[in-house]
C-alpha cells in the first residue's frame, strides 16, 4: 500500500509554485536487506502534474531519486483556486495521487 | 594597541558563535540550506495535521481541544514554549509528553497503548513523530520561551544541567564528553557544544528533524534516548523525569533562539 | 490506476493502435509502463549512453541552464538539484548524476505552461559532475555542474 502523499501550491507572481511530498522507500536495489539478500528495487517511475484536468508535467524518474521524494515544479497561468492533480506509477505497478487547490 | 587586531578577531568569532545560526558555519551551510528547503519533513507536517484532526481512542476524540499550555486547541506557539510544568499533571513535559497526555485524557487511550511505538522506521513512521512535527512546525518564527518560573521547572533545569555533566555507563561518558566543548565532530559533523546558548540555539531551534540518512523524523525524546545509548546505558525511559530534565536544560540553554523547526539533518 | 495509464500513455505518445489494444485487454499495464519509461536510457551505464538513449547525443553546450546545486553535499542519500533553463521554448530537462552507476535520474516535460524549471533531490554514490540537457526548439543544450559527496548516499 502506498504511504501519505501531499502537495502544496502557492501563486509566486504569474506562476504557481507547486511541491509535492510523497512517501516511498525508492530502493535503487543495491541494498541487502538484515538477511544478506538485496533489497529488489522498488522505485517511482512515473509522475504526472495536471492543472485542471490537463496534463502540464510528465516526468520520468531512476532509483536515483531520493528515498520520500520531494518536486517542485512551477506552472504559469494558474490562478488561485485551479485544482492542481499529481499521481505516480512504480515500477511494481503501484500508484498513488493527491491533488490540491493554487493559494 | 598591537593587540587589537587579534581583539577584534576574537570578538568577530565570538559574535559569530553566539548567532542562532551558529552551527551553520560549517562547509555544509550551502547543502543544509538547500536540504532544508524541500525537505521530506514537510511530508510529517502535512500527515502530522491530518492525525491531529483524526477522531480515534475509546473517546472517539481528536487532539484538538489539547492544552499544549497556550490554552486548549491552541496550537499556534506552543512548541516554542516548552518544556513547563503543568499542573494539571504535576510535572515538568516537553512537547511529546503533552501530547501523550492528551491522548490519554482526551482520546481515553491507555499510556500503554499510546506509547507501544514511540520511535517508527523508514519504513513506518510513528504516530508521535508525525504529531510532534506537526505541533513543531505551528511554532516556526516564535521565540523560545521555555518555563523558567515554577520550582519544578527550575528543577528540572538543575536536574538535566547535573545530568549533562554526570559520568556514567560503561564508557564513563557524560554529554558533555561529547558536545561539552568546541571542535569536536563525529565523521565530517561538527558537534554543537550544548551548554553554550550559540550551538544550543541552532540545535534546539531546528529539532525534531528529518534525518537524510535515515530517512526518518527524529524527535527530542528519540534524540535523548539515542545520546544514552550512544554511551551504552541503560536506555532512559521515554517522557521520564531524565529525558524531560535533560530536554528542560537543552532548551533553556537556547531559550531566545526562533524557533524553525521541524529541521533536517544529515 | 485509470489516470495512470492515461499518464502512461500519453508519455509512451502512444498511437491509436496501443491505445486500442491497451482498451481491448490485449496488453497488459506492465507493458504500457515499460513502454513509457525510457529504459534503454535509465539502464545505461554511462552518461555517454544515457544521452543517446534520451535522443540527445551531442548536446550543444550553454549559459542558458541554470542548475543549482551544494558545492558539497554532507550526505549523498539527498542531494537537492534546482535546475531552470532559459531557453525560450524549452520542452524537457533531464538530469544525469554522471558517476552514478545509472546516470540518469530524471526527465520531465513541459506542457501548457509550465515553466521549465524543476527541483529533485537525488541520491549520489560520489562526487560527480551533475549534468542537465535541455531540449528547446528541437535541439539539445547542456550544462553541468560539480558536486562533492562526503558520505555517498547509494548503500542507504
Amino acid at each position: 500500500m502506498a504511504g501519505p502523499m501531499k502537495a502544496r501550491a502557492r501563486m509566486q507572481g504569474n506562476y504557481a509554485d507547486v511541491r509535492v511530498l510523497m512517501s516511498h522507500p525508492m530502493e535503487t536495489g543495491q541494498r541487502k536487506g538484515r538477511d544478506g539478500k538485496p533489497i529488489p528495487k522498488h522505485f517511482i517511475q512515473n509522475l504526472a502534474v495536471k492543472l485542471n484536468g490537463k496534463t502540464v508535467i510528465e516526468g520520468e524518474c531512476s532509483q536515483a531519486v531520493s528515498r520520500n521524494p520531494v518536486f517542485s515544479f512551477r506552472i504559469g497561468g494558474a490562478k488561485p483556486g485551479d485544482k492542481i492533480e499529481i499521481s505516480w506509477l512504480d515500477n511494481k505497478g503501484e500508484t498513488n495521487k493527491t491533488e490540491t487547490a493554487v493559494a | 594597541m598591537r593587540a587589537s587586531g587579534k581583539r577584534t578577531l576574537l570578538l568577530a568569532a565570538f559574535a559569530f558563535a553566539a548567532a542562532p545560526a551558529a552551527a551553520q558555519t560549517s562547509q555544509f551551510e550551502q547543502y543544509q540550506k538547500m536540504v532544508g528547503e524541500d525537505s521530506p519533513a514537510e511530508l510529517f507536517v502535512l500527515v502530522g495535521a491530518d492525525l491531529w484532526r483524526k477522531k480515534q481512542g475509546p473517546k472517539n476524540a481528536s487532539l484538538e481541544r489539547c492544552d499544549l499550555g497556550k490554552g486548549p486547541g491552541v496550537v499556534k506557539g506552543a512548541y516554542a514554549a516548552l518544556p513547563r510544568y503543568f499542573a494539571d499533571a504535576n510535572q515538568v513535559m516537553d512537547a511529546e509528553s503533552r501530547i501523550l497526555y492528551c491522548m490519554e485524557t482526551l482520546q481515553g487511550r491507555s499510556r500503554k497503548e499510546a506509547l507501544k511505538r514511540p520511535f517508527g522506521n523508514a519504513d513506518k513512521p510513528s504516530e508521535m513523530e508525525y504529531l510532534d512535527a506537526f505541533v513543531a512546525s505551528q511554532s516556526d518564527g516564535f521565540k523560545m520561551t521555555p518555563g523558567m518560573s515554577h520550582p519544578q521547572e527550575k528543577r528540572a533545569y538543575e536536574l538535566g544541567k547535573a545530568l549533562f555533566f554526570a559520568r556514567t555507563g560503561l564508557y564513563d561518558f557524560s554529554c558533555a564528553s561529547c558536545h561539552g566543548e568546541p571542535g569536536k565532530r563525529i565523521r565530517m559533523s561538527d558537534l554543537p557544544v550544548l551548554s553554550e546558548p550559540g550551538p544550543a540555539r541552532a540545535a534546539m531551534s531546528t529539532w525534531p528533524a528529518y534525518r537524510v540518512s535515515n530517512s526518518q523524523m527524529k524527535t527530542m525524546q528519540w534524540r535523548v534516548n539515542n545520546c544514552y545509548r550512544q554511551m551504552r546505558t541503560p536506555q532512559p525511559v521515554w517522557g521520564s523525569e531524565v529525558v524531560n530534565s535533560m530536554i528542560m536544560y537543552l532548551t533553556v540553554n537556547a531559550k531566545g533562539a526562533v524557533y524553525a523547526g521541524p529541521g533536517t539533518k544529515r | 490506476m485509470d489516470e495512470a495509464r492515461r499518464v502512461v500513455l500519453r508519455s509512451a505518445g502512444a498511437t491509436g493502435v496501443l491505445a486500442a489494444a491497451l482498451a481491448a485487454g490485449l496488453l497488459k499495464p506492465e507493458r504500457a509502463l515499460a513502454a513509457s519509461w525510457n529504459k534503454a536510457a535509465f539502464d545505461s551505464k554511462s552518461a555517454v549512453d544515457a544521452l543517446k538513449n534520451i535522443g540527445a547525443a551531442n548536446p550543444q553546450e550553454t549559459g542558458e541552464i541554470v542548475i543549482e546545486a551544494p558545492q558539497i553535499a554532507e550526505n549523498g542519500a539527498v542531494v537537492p538539484i534546482e535546475v531552470t533553463s532559459k531557453l525560450p521554448g524549452t520542452t524537457s530537462l533531464a538530469v544525469l548524476i554522471e558517476k552514478n552507476p545509472f546516470p540518469l535520474a530524471s526527465q520531465f516535460r513541459f506542457m501548457d505552461g509550465a515553466l521549465p524549471f524543476v527541483k529533485v533531490n537525488v541520491k549520489m554514490g560520489e562526487s560527480s559532475i551533475v549534468r542537465v540537457v535541455a531540449e528547446a526548439g528541437g535541439k539539445y543544450y547542456t550544462a553541468t555542474k560539480e558536486v562533492k559527496v562526503t558520505i555517498g548516499g547509494c548503500g542507504g
